[in-house]
């Protein structure tokens, strides 16, 4: 089924977004991501360790797999644009996923700081992607200030807690013009399904996998995950009922 | 002279360019931004760009992240 994710007029077969943090080697990242059929991962920006074995930019390039720069570490709208500005620079991507969290303990978005950056880095020509909060009134500011996507979180990035408030989720989805992307909170593929049921046009997902037993295995499990609740989404559930609805025909 | 790269202190014999500079660091070709006192300095930039003393640089690519 030609069911493509599009994203500022980007399309994508896959619908799962792969982050990158956590895997325990390139070796073990590499077979992650190919299991996941992912075409879309991100990546963080910092100082260049010249002791680095190996690069993950050589992973993605050897996978043709897009790289989407994160400013993971900002708790300031400068700071993340400065941030992005310099992945552009080093990436040749005008692709951003946009973080400014507000502390490190809950690692939460920080609304204002999160506005404020989307608005400057879409008035710059990025193609913004904000993790935000499960708000349906920041998620709406930020689709008005240029963002190419919204992206919610399910619960706390690592949490693994799946998704805490599916009501929000659906308000998001139903009011949004742009792709919504569940990001953060996944634990498990039954995580991803249900938020393809709720309406996401796309998860991304990385702690859930890179920190598995066996992350291959799991990246293979959220691809299905992911494809199942699409298409479960795209059927459309039964309503559900009080009492029971007989399936056999009555007796006669 | 002395410059800052990621925060560490380099003693340079004779002026240095940001290429160099960068190249203390990584031979990578690519995926590497710079920029000199917090202002980014665009690739193409990097060879006429010539470092004084106290300058800090930073040098920046991506790593597992996200």
């Amino acid at each position: 089924m030609d069911d493509p994710l599009v994203i500022a007029g980007e399309s994508f077969s896959s619908r799962l977004i792969m982050g990158t943090g956590g895997a325990p080697s390139l070796e073990v990242l590499d077979r992650a991501l190919v299991a996941s059929g992912t075409e879309l991962t991100t990546v963080a920006m910092r100082r260049v360790d010249p002791a680095a074995a190996g690069s993950v930019l050589d992973v993605l390039a050897v996978r043709g797999i897009r790289v989407l720069p994160n400013t993971a570490g900002c708790f300031t709208a400068a700071e993340a644009v400065r941030l992005a500005r310099l992945a552009r620079e080093a990436l040749g991507t005008a692709w951003v996923k946009l973080e400014v969290i507000a502390d490190e303990v809950t690692l939460l978005p920080e609304p204002v700081e999160l506005l404020t950056a989307a608005e400057e880095l879409a008035a710059d020509g990025f193609t913004v992607l904000p993790y935000t909060n499960d708000d349906p009134v920041l998620a709406r500011r930020l689709e008005q200030v240029g963002c190419a996507a919204v992206m919610p979180l399910g619960s706390p990035i690592g949490s693994g807690l799946g998704i805490r408030n599916q009501h929000n989720i659906e308000l998001i989805v139903e009011s949004a013009g742009v792709p919504v992307i569940l990001d953060a909170g996944i634990g498990t593929a039954s995580d991803a399904a249900i938020a393809m049921e709720l309406g996401c046009a796309g998860v991304l997902l990385a702690t859930s996998v890179t920190r598995a037993r066996e992350p291959e295995l799991m990246a293979e499990a959220m691809r299905l995950a992911v494809t199942a609740g699409r298409l479960a989404f795209l059927a459309g559930r039964v309503p559900r009922r009080r009492y029971a609805l007989a399936s056999s025909p009555p007796p006669g | 002279m002395q410059i800052v790269i990621n925060g560490r202190l380099h003693q340079a014999a004779a002026v240095i360019s940001l290429t160099q500079a960068v190249e203390l660091l990584t031979s990578a070709k690519s995926g590497v931004a710079a920029a000199v006192n917090g202002e980014i300095v665009r690739r193409s930039a990097w060879d006429a760009t010539r470092l004084a003393d106290g300058d800090q640089v930073e040098v920046l690519t991506a790593v597992q992240g996200g």
